[in-house]
């Protein structure tokens, strides 16, 4: 053991590679190692975050589908009792129209009625003052037997 | 016989001497041959094999992990950024575990300790007898390829250390702070002298425990390969069961070059946050 300058040149080359080693060789390495787990760590939140989502976005779509069909059978019956509505009111103003019509008709025809038997009885009339006329041609005054032509006219 | 334990000798000794450049006897600069030689340089001389093989090693380190940290994503990594990245993690966490407080520096230092001392660790599986004969055969007559078997390396890291923990000490508790740590505790303050002393052996004992339990770990590890090796000159019974020795062993050792890097990485850990942990 005898000791000599290499002690001397020996610190000297470790103080040198214990500086390289600090400046160039050990952040670059720790800085990839540090940014790596944090990629990772990211990676793996993110992951859980979009099943996170995936499973809220499933459950909004459920949700959805159950609302759209909740909807959709509502619109149908209330579709249906619109019909059902809508054919009962046609119903109704069919009978109404048809029953209007009907009383017209039986009103046109009682006035037709009351007319031809209103004609028919001034030609009645009109028949038996004649036939009186004719009979009895000089004895009857018009204007005398005035009051008793019209009396008959209304018995007729 | 004599021969021949004299030869064994000479073997080991040869291994066990370090490439030294520094100043002769004779006053001329060159290459120390012999570990009297070696000695007789001084301070100023400079185990160049030591050098040559820690600082490639550290470049091998800074490189590779250089390379990686340029073309590091965030998505997935490449094998090269895959293993970088693993050690990394390792090293974080070990850092994470026994240091407490805010400090960049850290765990860079700690990557650093051990993926160096690993790398300097790692060469003592190479067989013992590759480097130093291809050294000799071109001209150079020592070669240790195992820095952290040169108590110098391990004594530069940890000493390097030991100012940090000074520096951080200082710097966290004020120089104050620091001496009443060492100065007030654990007996009451009028017995100071005994615990200046019990405290100041204790702190002492922190880089030298260090660098000495790497050290002798990997000499008394390198110290087997060698004799190991020995035994492949003692016929070709003695060879075989040589060779499937130095297979267990480097096995073994596989284990031990992974501790000595992870013990050192994790007791620097530690003396650094004792440095910056108040005391009360």
């Amino acid at each position: 053991m005898n000791f000599n300058a290499t002690l001397i040149g020996q610190s000297i080359t470790f103080i040198f590679f214990v500086w390289f080693c600090m400046k160039f060789v050990w952040p670059p390495i720790m800085n990839a190692l540090e940014t790596r787990k944090k990629q990772i760590a990211d990676g793996l939140a993110a992951a859980d975050r979009g099943k996170h989502e995936l499973e809220l976005a499933a459950k909004k779509a459920g949700d959805n589908m159950r609302d759209a069909k909740a909807q959709a059978a509502e619109v149908i019956a209330q579709a249906e009792k619109r019909a059902a509505q809508i054919i009962e009111e046609a119903k109704v103003a069919a009978k109404e129209e048809g029953d209007r019509q009907l009383a017209a008709a039986q009103a046109n025809i009682a006035q037709e009625t009351n007319r031809a038997r209103e004609s028919l009885r001034e030609q009645v009339a009109g028949l038996a003052v004649a036939g009186a006329e004719k009979i009895l041609r000089r004895e009857v005054n018009a204007q005398t037997h005035a009051e008793l032509l019209g009396q008959l006219k209304a018995e007729l | 016989m004599a021969t021949e334990s004299h030869s064994s000798g000479e073997y080991i000794k040869h291994h066990l001497q370090n490439l030294t450049y520094g100043q002769l006897p004779d006053g001329t600069w060159g290459f120390a041959h012999g570990a009297a030689e070696a000695k007789s340089m001084g301070f100023w001389a400079i185990n160049v094999d030591s050098m040559l093989f820690s600082i490639g090693l550290g470049l091998l380190f800074l490189l590779l992990f250089r390379m990686a940290a340029k073309k590091a994503t965030t998505g997935i990594p490449s094998g090269l950024q895959n293993f970088v990245e693993w050690i990394i993690e390792f090293i974080d966490g070990s850092v994470r575990g026994s240091f407490s407080h805010q400090n960049a520096m850290v765990a860079p230092l700690a990557l650093t300790v051990f993926m160096w001392v690993f790398l300097m660790n790692l060469m003592d599986l190479f067989p013992v007898d590759w480097f130093p004969y291809a050294a000799t055969l071109s001209g150079v007559p020592h070669l240790k390829i195992v820095p952290s078997t040169d108590p110098n390396v391990t004594f530069g890291l940890s000493l390097s250390i030991f100012f940090l923990v000074l520096y951080y000490s200082v710097k966290m508790k004020g120089a104050g702070g620091f001496f009443s740590e060492l100065a007030f505790q654990p007996f009451p303050k009028f017995l100071f002298p005994v615990n200046l002393l019990l405290e100041g052996v204790g702190l002492i004992a922190k880089p030298i425990s260090l660098a000495l339990r790497l050290f002798g770990n990997m000499y008394a590890g390198e110290m087997i390969f060698i004799l190991i090796a020995l035994m492949f000159g003692g016929g070709w019974v003695l060879a075989v069961f040589g060779g499937a020795l130095q297979w267990a062993w480097a096995v073994f050792h596989i284990l031990i070059i992974t501790l000595q890097a992870f013990i050192f990485m994790t007791l620097t850990i530690v003396y650094l946050d004792m440095a910056h942990a108040e005391h009360h």
